[in-house]
């Protein structure tokens, strides 16, 4: 018990029952989560993955304390959610970039710093820092709209890390992007997380990407939304393009599938007694 | 051709345009005027009615008053610069005021639900009648503020230039997409950090349409004001007894009239010098 106990503070996430039902009592009410258990490893990568609907979005709103669970708990680093975000412990990117068109790149990657107080100097020095890390070194004067949808979203993700958070939390952030850009953008925040050892929880709608990307797939249910399966991936860290043509990761891709067409029948089932 | 020298080219065309219509209007219409029908439509071009362009232009060359010292165009000059820095004060506290409203409205909807309907209400009343009652009140006050009418001149442009600006920002304030609030609630950062970083920026190209038409507003206040209430050194009040000396001196009215006119371009110029400097470093298609 003591061990368990001593596990749960140290991991990146713990998701304790939690529960989240919008407009509670009203005739439009909604239940977004159902009893909800989720514990992360510190360094881990987490895809959640399910049809819409199925409140994947909702659990990530949740763990960056943008909404309140209606009851149980979520806690960072031992830390309560609220706590993690007034001290900005985590990192955020969504399928927008949600760059500032009126900053330049630079000062973009700087807002969170900025929030932070730090001084302009040391701001300067880290944008440059995370300019390096995503690759566009020599684009820190310019003004996003000046940039490729692929180049804003690493811009996206560099200002997500610029605060070097030990939690990187993204909502399908690739998703408006197209295939050989997505692929790419993928390699790319495996490596650069690997090398920082963030701890990611990464919503997508793609299966292959679900898996390329994480150590485990959770995978979701709508009505209510819930937790069905988790997957454990096991390719191991070192991943490559070899990776995506692998045996394995078919295998994976294959158990994801048939996880979430389990998901797809029991809801048509439950469709037809409804009538 | 530059597209700018186009323009300039098309603003000097307009006028030679215009001008030249009047020209023709004059030379082929009816001397005494016509009616049709028993309504007067067709207007009389005598040089009484409608002085030739020339005759107007040539008048600024002339003194104000026969026989004075000073030509009428410093004097016109003169009252227009006059007029325009009252303009200039009343676009600059009007536009101060618009935000400072559409802030208090942004950020209390309690606020916005009180005021908005009073704020659309006021934009109804007519200047000239309203004119009058301000500067009644002022002088009410004291005698300091009884000499003061260029005071209640002011207050008027402030008060048809702070609605534009109020609305413009107000909307600007509240389009504010949902993406990167929920980035500035991520940071933890409070109302008036996230109004100071994304809310305000984000309202800038509402904002700056609408100091285009709070620079309008301004001028109109204040020249409108001025004839009514007839403040002394401002255009409105040379156009007021310019007017009363149509009969005998027809051209002279249109000296005022210009420089009224010079004064709104030159409060347009300065309107466009704004927003060149908040759209900068815009996407070129908001710009």
């Amino acid at each position: 018990m003591e061990n368990t106990m001593t596990e749960t503070s140290q991991a990146a996430v713990v998701v304790r029952d939690v529960n989240k039902i919008f407009n509670q009592g009203k005739p439009n009410q909604v239940d977004a989560l159902v009893g909800i258990d989720l514990d992360v490893q510190p360094g881990e990568f987490i895809s959640l993955i399910g049809p819409s609907g199925c409140g994947k979005s909702t659990l990530l709103r949740l763990v960056a304390d943008l909404l309140e669970p209606t009851s149980g708990t979520v806690t960072i680093h031992g830390k309560t959610a609220h706590q993690a975000r007034v001290d900005q412990d985590y990192g955020m990117a969504f399928q927008q970039s949600g760059l500032f068109e009126w900053r330049s790149v630079e000062r973009n990657i700087e807002l969170p710093l900025e929030l932070k107080g730090w001084d302009k100097t040391k701001r300067r020095e880290r944008a440059q820092e995370m300019l390096e890390l995503v690759k566009l070194p020599e684009f820190a004067k310019h003004m996003p709209w000046q940039l490729s949808g692929g180049m804003q979203q690493r811009i996206a993700i560099a200002r997500a890390l610029a605060s070097h958070p030990k939690l990187l939390l993204m909502d399908e952030p690739f998703g408006a992007l197209d295939e050989m850009t997505r692929e790419h953008m993928q390699a790319e925040l495996l490596r650069i997380c690997a090398a920082a050892g963030t701890t990611v929880v990464f919503v997508t709608h793609s299966i292959p990407e679900a898996v390329y990307l994480a150590d485990r797939v959770v995978v979701m249910s709508p009505r209510p939304g819930r937790i069905t399966d988790i997957v454990n991936v096991g390719l191991g860290r070192d991943r490559n393009e070899l990776t995506r043509e692998a045996g394995d990761f078919f295998a994976r891709v294959t158990e994801v599938r048939e996880a979430l067409r389990g998901i797809e029948m029991a809801d048509q089932a439950r469709g037809i007694e409804d009538r | 051709m530059t597209k700018r020298g186009r323009r300039y080219l098309m603003f000097v065309l307009a006028f030679v345009f215009v001008a030249a219509g009047w020209e023709l209007y004059k030379a082929v219409g009816p001397e005494e005027g016509g009616t049709v029908l028993g309504m007067r439509i067709f207007a009389r071009t005598d040089d009484r009615a409608m002085p030739h362009i020339w005759d107007m232009f040539a008048r600024f060359g002339d003194p104000e008053v026969r026989g004075g010292e000073e030509s009428i165009f410093v004097v016109v000059l003169r009252a227009a610069w006059y007029s325009f820095r009252c303009s200039l004060l009343a676009f600059v506290a009007g536009s101060a005021l618009g935000i400072g409203l559409a802030v208090l409205m942004a950020r209390f909807r309690l606020f916005e639900r009180a005021l908005m309907p009073y704020l659309v209400i006021s934009q109804t009343v007519p200047i000239i009648v309203l004119a009058p009652l301000i500067f009644s009140l002022m002088a009410y006050q004291s005698r300091e503020l009884a000499e003061k009418t260029w005071l209640a001149a002011v207050l008027l442009g402030v008060f048809l230039a702070f609605f534009p600006v109020a609305m413009g920002t107000l909307r600007g304030l509240q389009s504010t997409p949902a993406a990167p609030l929920e980035l500035m609630d991520s940071y933890a950062a409070g109302w008036w950090k996230t109004l100071w970083k994304l809310r305000f920026p984000n309202a800038v190209p509402y904002l700056a349409p609408a100091l285009r038409l709070a620079g309008a507003a301004a001028v109109v206040g204040v020249t409108v004001s001025e004839i009514s209430l007839g403040v002394r050194f401002g255009v409105g009040r040379l156009i007021l007894s310019y007017g009363q000396e149509a009969t005998s001196d027809p051209p002279k009215l249109y000296t005022a009239v210009f420089g009224a006119a010079a004064l709104g371009l030159v409060m347009a110029a300065v309107v466009m010098l704004i927003d060149r400097l908040l759209m900068r470093n815009r996407p070129p298609e908001a710009a």
